[in-house]
């Protein structure tokens, strides 16, 4: 009893591990998209939601990224539901990219990811500059979405691997 | 052509109105929400600002606490380096102190015919209300370079505190939560500090630029060179900081080196400024 009580804990917190990895990210004071270097940052949470919406949506629900969108606008000083927005947007391209693909193809996935962060941030930018008029540094925004894209292929490589290892053999399991 | 176009509607259409099977809420029923709440926030609706609030409250101190092991991490690492450089900091202090105190004595004449000076031309302002509070948050965003720290209403903070780290000027209170607020650093692309530069009493302001250095602009003689180890400090213009509180010193770019580490913030002073009666 006590064994089975082990095991599906261990498996409930395997498969939360992307949602547990989101909250992390966007509460930690620690974040890769506001690093100190000169142009280089990136934005762990748009890989992260694009990826599993992607792969494996029910990891992430759609309210629990809403949820965490309200969290980083609060972190982050942005006014309220921007950052959910385009944690949303993000989404909603992943599922069209879902919807329309027969053969998942990771070079295919990565350029949509292009599109999807260059729509995604240009609403996000737009918003902050043209409604609460705040004022942006562009030379790291577009630093930011390239090493984003860049990245993207990196994680999913990794995320590939995390997708065979645990889900893989939970379906073998069951 | 038709039959592509249909499919885009179809693959549209499920993707932003369908609910797979364990997800609660359609996509499109959530982006606009998120709409509906960016434009509350927009027109300052007030259950929002409560809402904000509420969420503030809540989310510094989750934040706080999963960014302990990040801290322990990055403090640990810090005192082992700190360790390494202790000899020759110690050779260097004390090669300083014999310096300062000379200096001392000297400054301290200077104070006491400043405030002499001061109060005979009415301008004499002191500190009327300090309060020591721990950072929380400190977050080092590009797009906005601000800190959480423990002190809000309860505790008399006002949205126009200075925010001191030692004697330097690190920001200014621009939001107040019941028990935390945030304060907006000097480095941010959105602050704009009255400042002088001494030697020469050139009049400025300081803006941050959203990096580790700030920019003056608009000094008085746009052909006057400004460089020369010139230091910055608070000129009082505006009457929201005293003037004298020192920011930092112009490098040879003409960019403002902050006198503190802005990455490094534990502990501040939230002070507010009075004339003395």
């Amino acid at each position: 009893m006590s064994v089975q009580t082990k095991i599906t804990f261990r498996n409930k917190l395997l498969s939360s591990a992307p949602l547990i990895l989101l909250y992390v990210s966007v509460l930690n004071e620690f974040d890769f998209n506001y690093l100190n270097y000169k142009y280089f940052s990136f934005n762990f949470p748009f890989i992260l939601i694009y990826y599993w919406s992607l792969k494996r949506s029910e990891s992430l629900g759609y309210g629990f990224i809403f949820i965490a969108g309200l969290f980083n606008d609060v972190v982050v000083g942005f006014p309220i539901g921007l950052s959910s927005l385009t944690y949303l947007i993000i989404c909603g391209f992943a599922a069209y990219l879902r919807n329309i693909t027969l053969r998942p193809n990771t070079f295919n996935d990565w350029l949509f990811f292009l599109l999807t962060i260059l729509v995604a941030t240009s609403i996000n930018y737009f918003l902050l500059i043209s409604i609460f008029e705040i004022d942006v540094n562009y030379y790291n925004l577009t630093g930011n979405i390239f090493f984003t894209f860049l990245f993207y292929y990196i994680f999913s490589y990794f995320f590939d691997i995390y997708l065979r290892l645990v889900f893989k053999k939970r379906t073998n399991d069951k | 052509m038709e039959t592509s176009r249909d499919d885009f509607i179809i693959a549209i259409r499920s993707a932003f109105l369908k609910k797979s099977n364990k997800q609660r809420f359609s996509l499109i029923g959530l982006i606009f929400f998120s709409i509906i709440l960016i434009v509350l926030t927009r027109i300052n609706f007030t259950p929002i600002n409560y809402l904000k609030s509420g969420l503030n409250e809540v989310v510094y101190r989750i934040s706080f606490i999963v960014s302990l092991p990040e801290k322990k991490l990055v403090s640990s690492a810090t005192t082992i380096k700190e360790h390494y450089k202790m000899y020759e900091e110690f050779v260097f202090l004390k090669k300083s102190l014999k310096d300062l105190e000379g200096d001392k004595y000297t400054l301290n004449y200077l104070v006491s015919e400043n405030k002499r000076l001061r109060k005979l031309i009415d301008e004499y302002i002191i500190n009327s209300d300090e309060l020591v509070a721990k950072v929380l948050l400190d977050k080092e965003s590009p797009f906005l370079k601000s800190i959480i720290v423990n002190k809000g209403s309860q505790d008399n903070v006002k949205i126009g505190m200075a925010v001191l780290d030692g004697p330097y000027l690190i920001g200014k209170i621009v939001e107040v939560n019941y028990s935390s607020s945030r304060a907006l650093l000097i480095s941010d692309l959105n602050s704009k500090i009255p400042v002088i530069l001494e030697p020469g009493n050139i009049q400025s302001i300081m803006s941050g630029s959203g990096k580790t250095l700030g920019e003056i602009q608009y000094f008085k003689n746009s052909d006057l060179k400004i460089s020369d180890n010139k230091l910055i400090y608070t000129s009082g213009s505006g009457g929201i900081f005293k003037a004298g509180i020192p920011i930092g010193k112009l490098n040879e770019e003409n960019k403002v080196e902050f006198l503190s580490d802005l990455s490094q913030l534990t502990f501040v002073k939230l002070v507010s400024f009075e004339k003395e009666k």
